[in-house]
């Protein structure tokens, strides 16, 4: 079976407070930490795992990004993915999740992919728009916010969480399944898998590559435009004080003021 | 003339999800909302919108819905949308719902902007409020002609009640493709909590990585169980496996406004903070005093969590009796 994940480099949201440029209203990502989405590890993870349990099944990445990607995806490399595809193209600079999703697609549609990972959404944008949009432009089926996936002949099965508990869903395959973040245990790199990682095949692919117009996609194929960027109103700051044995105290008094207790 | 806002109500239990209707109340206040309602119950559900500030209401009550997630609910709306030409299509942000949009949006080539906590029309041009990465608000608008879909986070409108009102009903007679009930719910499982749910709960309590590690949870669960209220976590240990998404609050996860919140051993990621920060009394607790947490707290504690819960458990417990 051929499996896919689909994965994206993003600003440490561990050390980066993530800002927009004001001129080109585009995040900014120069001088700042970028990593493989966190979200994407656990993905792959789960994606490596049910490529092994198959068996005779191939794993590949795919990305949309600057040239910098490189660095997410041979990290994907090095947890156990055997290849990679980086699509990249100064065109692609501002692109919303309709482009981002035409081009992933497009990409997927060429490998004949039966089975596509995503996460759920990115902790970047948070929009969780692109699955879907990738599964509609293939005109295949999505399941979504899994945290248990197999697959029988020609079905994936999934436990799909909810608000209150969770639902089993199947569908037909090819399908794009979303993985929700952190129901699967991550797999760290090894040594022999970092440097194995460099053997591996990465391809790199243009919008010519895939016969995407580039009015399609960036900026120029964006729907949303940003009007104005402004500061958020802070919420007052309270009062902050050391433990100093008393803390119970001083909370329980702060609850029973307010009578909250 | 007014412009037609449209809202798709989810049904929960027989009854509109509040969800939806915090969001239908928010598109009668911007013009003319009209509601679909799609499955088994749709009919009963219809009837009742109008309060709720529903001019007009379409209705599709097949049972396929229900059982078959997305691909129904998206070519019936594709229709509609094609039929009828709105301003706008409103939904909150669920899970369906976001299925629902991702698809809509690449097969009627829509504009589409997520994670709104407001929206006005001036004159022609949409004016959208997204907050992003914590300190930066963006106003964001869909320039181009044809229906837009604005995704709206959770909790960011209250219900309007309109006593007595009632509405006009158009039931669908369209019969839905096989094609399109290909994603199919095998069962359902509600999971069994006690106390009261994340959203419904008037006090949270929470943790985060400073607790260590997941043995310690019982300590939040435990000053929730004394307070009355729910147990939440941050995304970072539900990432690191401690507990399931569903207790997750934050811009991934669940947006919860409880009167009181307290946060133990988190650290203020802006991801949490988007999920919280609507709380109406803020208490922290954690040891690094340059935390973010302190920065949205009303009471911060520089101090172990781990040491500091449990004295809270017991005094907590002491003053209730008293």
């Amino acid at each position: 079976m051929k499996i896919y994940v689909c994965i994206k480099q993003i600003p440490d949201p561990n050390t980066v407070v993530s800002k927009l440029d004001p001129n080109t209203k585009r995040l900014v990502r120069s001088g700042v930490s970028l990593v493989l989405d966190p979200g994407d590890e656990t993905t792959i993870s789960a994606a490596i795992k049910l490529r092994d349990t198959i068996g005779n099944s191939e794993l590949v990445a795919v990305s949309m990004g600057p040239t910098s990607a490189q660095e997410a995806m041979r990290r994907a490399l090095a947890m156990g993915v055997d290849s990679a595809i980086l699509v990249t193209d100064p065109a692609l600079a501002g692109s919303d999740t309709l482009g981002t999703a035409r081009v992933l697609a497009a990409v997927l549609k060429e490998e004949n992919a039966d089975l596509i990972f995503c996460s759920t959404e990115s902790t970047d944008g948070y929009t969780g728009m692109v699955p879907g949009g990738i599964a509609e432009f293939l005109a295949i089926p999505q399941l979504t916010f899994a945290r248990e996936i197999r697959v029988e002949g020609q079905k994936a099965v999934i436990k799909r969480v909810t608000q209150t508990g969770y639902q089993t869903v199947e569908g037909p395959l090819p399908a794009v399944v979303t993985i929700a973040s952190g129901s699967f245990e991550a797999i760290y790199p090894t040594m022999k898998g970092i440097m194995g990682a460099r053997k591996k095949p990465f391809t790199q692919l243009s919008l010519s590559d895939l016969g995407i117009d580039p009015s399609q996609v960036g900026e120029a194929g964006a729907r949303e435009k940003i009007l104005a960027i402004g500061k958020v109103e802070a919420r007052a700051a309270g009062q902050v004080v050391k433990d100093d044995g008393n803390a119970a105290q001083t909370i329980a008094d702060f609850l029973q003021r307010y009578q909250l207790l | 003339m007014p412009k037609t806002i449209w809202v798709l109500v989810e049904v929960e239990n027989g009854q509109p999800a509040r969800s939806s209707l915090e969001v239908l109340g928010k598109a009668a206040s911007l013009g003319r909302a009209e509601a679909i309602v799609l499955g088994s119950q749709a009919a009963e559900v219809a009837t009742t919108l109008g309060e709720y500030g529903a001019e007009k209401v379409y209705v599709h009550a097949d049972a396929a819905y229900d059982t078959y997630l997305t691909l129904p609910a998206v070519d019936t709306l594709s229709d509609l949308l094609k039929q009828h030409q709105p301003a706008l299509l409103m939904l909150a942000t669920t899970y369906d719902l976001r299925d629902i949009a991702a698809r809509l949006n690449v097969r009627n080539n829509m504009g589409l902007i997520t994670d709104a906590t407001d929206l006005q029309f001036e004159g022609d041009t949409l004016k959208v409020t997204v907050p992003w990465g914590g300190e930066t608000l963006v106003t964001a608008t869909l320039p181009q002609q044809g229906t837009g879909i604005v995704l709206t986070r959770p909790k960011a409108f209250a219900i309007e009640r309109h006593e007595g009102k009632t509405t006009e009903v158009e039931t669908l007679q369209a019969s839905l493709t096989s094609a399109s009930q290909t994603i199919k719910i095998l069962e359902r499982v509600e999971v069994e909590s006690e106390g009261p749910s994340l959203e419904d709960a008037s006090v949270i309590v929470s943790g985060g990585r400073g607790l260590g590690k997941a043995e310690n949870f019982h300590l939040v669960e435990e000053l929730a169980a004394a307070l009355g209220g729910a147990a939440g976590a941050t995304r970072a240990i539900v990432d690191a496996g401690w507990l399931p998404y569903s207790y997750q609050i934050g811009q991934t996860g669940k947006t919860v406004k409880p009167t009181l919140y307290i946060a133990c051993g988190i650290s203020g990621a802006i991801q949490h903070l988007a999920g919280m920060k609507g709380s109406k009394y803020i208490v922290a607790i954690n040891r690094d005093e340059h935390a973010p947490i302190f920065s949205v707290a009303d009471l911060g504690i520089i101090g172990d969590a781990l040491t500091i819960l449990p004295q809270l458990t017991g005094e907590v417990k002491k003053r209730k009796v008293q």
